[in-house]
């Protein structure tokens, strides 16, 4: 157990984790550019074309991804934050800030893509499904998480207070959903059911579980290089940062 | 007993102290020295606890601070540049309420007594916001009167104070140095206080 | 410990008192809301009856909105602030007096005038009862959350727009439990299940929100 939080303690010093950071980036990088050109090729070429959809449900090739990675990252950034606050380690917060902008993006690609696929579907390009709406509200807290991060000077605030209100969201988000799935069983309006997916070929699973792999990868390589970034924004005053900027000139 | 070991504080990019070590026992009085910004706040606010320190700690009776929890902000009294009075209430209501806040409530009686004490009577009664920068001064350093703790920690206490008020001020922390207290009082100036140990640290040669 | 709570709550109090036109206006912004929205839709009643428990509650919704930037801000630049920190007791409890204080000088205006709205837009009296119920539960919901949201800004610059952004989102499900009662109960429908998610999310708030708006507060003197 001790050997095991010593090894954590360390990389979650900045100093040990910069230059690891570096090490692992072009792997990632490689592993996203191969697994998304697999991927890619399975869902437009390998995939068969859907007896009921056409060509258009593709589209869930980017879509289920994204949304899986829209929440899954919202999960870790929790996490971190929750690690932050209990153990005071400034690598967790800078995690949680690194892995937000990707976190935003994915949670935007996963509403843009449900609506075009939602526009063939069911004629609609917005229906306000308890998933779709859940999704629309993790957007807003992605944003007001960057917002508020990007509204305070101080780093110590900075960390803390993002943290803070990503796990007021965190408790929120099965609420919201559960509310709008509530609220749309009222409302017999809306009668869209986006859990019954068609059954899916064995190729077409394949397809998405390699992208949400190669999506994976992806966020992997861009939140290290965003993590290398703030550190060496957060740590310029010690003395390692300025031995690197040195050997910069 | 009041001790910090090994503090630094960081504000933004600019490193205002590093390794500071203090040791306060019962009767001492510490003044803290420096020119503006070199941090005096900062390390005032550090050993009340609200701001933590970049790194160290701080102890009282060799526990931290943290640790300690409410234990050690009863045994603390802190008056900051700010007066931390509602404008809209009297300087009776002020310190009623604030004793009360930090739970040590006194009597109307002895409010009264500590605001004749430092000549403010006529206006107890009055808006804080009527009154001038000394008056209110005058209301907020009134507190001390009223204060249980062993430890007070003062911001510039003497700022906009007219001399009889500065005189007042000084015979207060003699008194309360004499009793066994310990202060901390940042000033840019001498504080020529009547008894008790000084102590000097100046910050930011 | 009961004496340090009704001491921040009587002290409140009587700083709202005597800044009585500020809650007076917010229930002004409040009743101009509801008739902007009756302007908007048209004089049908039948569509507005429809449309009314959504709208006084959006209306609740952003005039709670509007003093919550002062919630914490004046404590913090006097001061009074850095003194509930250093206070023995669990800032929590100091937070959860303020709260009170705020609802019920913020909260509770709507409630009682809500009805009145309410009769604008010709809703039946049982619904009025519910309408008044669900924003006695939902209110202080509201407080609470908004008050994280006033913690976590205090002091920064865009701090108001930036209020509204972090808290407009969670607000959601309060929006959502407590116009299904009002609807339910204007087509005839039970309203206990409704009522029920308010009032169980009333608690879980009351019971999580002071500890996470005392830390937003200690973070904030950073």
């Amino acid at each position: 157990m001790a050997s095991i939080s010593s090894i954590w303690l360390k990389y979650s010093a900045p100093v040990t984790f910069y230059p690891l950071a570096g090490k692992l980036v072009p792997w990632f990088s490689i592993a996203a550019a191969l697994l998304f050109s697999l991927g890619l090729s399975i869902s437009f070429f390998v995939a068969p074309t859907d007896f009921q959809q056409g060509e258009a449900y593709r589209i869930i090739f980017i879509h289920v991804p994204a949304a899986w990675m829209s929440m899954f990252i919202y999960l870790v950034m929790a996490s971190y934050c929750a690690l932050g606050l209990a153990f005071n380690t400034r690598l967790s917060h800078m995690m949680a800030s690194a892995l937000a902008p990707t976190g935003a993006m994915f949670t935007f690609i996963a509403l843009w893509t449900g609506s075009f696929w939602g526009k063939p579907m069911w004629g609609a390009w917005w229906v306000w499904d308890a998933r779709l709406t859940s999704e629309l509200i993790l957007l807003f807290l992605y944003i007001g998480f960057i917002s508020l991060q990007a509204a305070i000077d101080n780093p110590v605030r900075r960390d803390k207070a993002g943290a803070v209100f990503l796990l007021v969201g965190v408790v929120n988000i099965p609420i919201v959903y559960f509310s709008v799935q509530w609220w749309n069983t009222l409302h017999q309006g809306a009668s869209v059911n986006m859990t019954t997916a068609p059954t899916m070929a064995q190729t077409m699973f394949a397809g998405m579980l390699i992208m949400a792999a190669a999506c994976w990868m992806y966020s992997i390589a861009v939140s290290l290089v965003r993590v290398r970034q703030l550190i060496l924004e957060r740590e310029c005053r010690s003395a390692w940062v300025t031995d690197i900027l040195e050997t910069l000139k | 007993m009041l001790q910090a070991i090994d503090l630094e504080c960081v504000r933004g990019d600019h490193c205002l102290f590093s390794r500071l070590n203090l040791s306060l026992k019962n009767g001492d009085l510490l003044h803290v020295q420096g020119k503006n910004g070199c941090g005096k706040t900062s390390l005032l606010r550090i050993l009340t606890g609200l701001l933590p320190p970049t790194s160290g700690k701080v102890l009282w009776d060799g526990v931290t601070i943290n640790a300690l929890g409410g234990e050690y902000k009863k045994t603390l009294s802190y008056i900051g540049h700010l007066n931390a009075q509602k404008d809209d209430l009297s300087a009776l209501e002020n310190l009623m309420v604030s004793s009360r806040i930090s739970a040590a409530p006194v009597s109307s009686s002895e409010v009264g007594a500590a605001l004749q004490r430092f000549g403010i009577t006529a206006a107890a009664q009055l808006p804080f916001r009527v009154l001038s920068q000394g008056q209110k001064r005058r209301v907020a350093l009134a507190k001390l009167l009223l204060s249980k703790a062993t430890l007070w920690l003062l911001d510039e206490p003497f700022a906009a104070l007219d001399s009889s008020a500065s005189d007042l001020l000084r015979t207060i922390v003699g008194a309360h140095l004499a009793q066994n207290g310990i202060a901390v009082i940042s000033s840019h100036r001498e504080l020529d206080i009547p008894g008790g140990t000084l102590k000097r640290l100046a910050l930011g040669l | 410990m009961r004496s340090v709570f009704f001491a921040v709550l009587a002290r409140d109090l009587t700083l709202y008192l005597r800044r009585r036109s500020d809650i007076l206006t917010a229930l002004f912004f409040f009743a101009i809301i509801t008739s902007l929205f009756a302007m908007g839709v048209g004089p049908e009643i039948n569509k507005l009856r429809l449309i009314a428990p959504g709208v006084i509650w959006v209306a609740a919704l952003l005039t709670s909105l509007l003093s919550l930037n002062r919630l914490f801000s004046s404590d913090c630049q006097d001061g009074t602030l850095e003194q509930f920190l250093l206070a023995p007791q669990s800032l929590s409890l100091l937070v959860l007096a303020k709260i009170l204080a705020h609802w019920l000088v913020s909260g509770l205006p709507i409630i009682l005038v809500a009805p009145a709205l309410g009769l604008q837009f010709d809703l039946p009296a049982h619904s009025l009862w519910i309408l008044v119920i669900s924003l006695a539960l939902g209110t202080p919901i509201l407080g609470m959350v908004g008050a994280i949201g006033a913690a976590l800004t205090l002091g920064l610059r865009g701090g108001n727009t930036l209020i509204a952004l972090l808290v407009l989102p969670l607000y959601m499900p309060v929006l959502i439990f407590a116009t299904s009662a009002v609807d339910a109960s204007l087509s005839g429908q039970g309203v206990e299940a409704h009522l029920s998610l308010l009032a169980a999310l009333l608690v879980f708030t009351l019971f999580f929100g002071p500890l996470a708006i005392a830390a937003a507060l200690r973070v904030s003197q950073d």
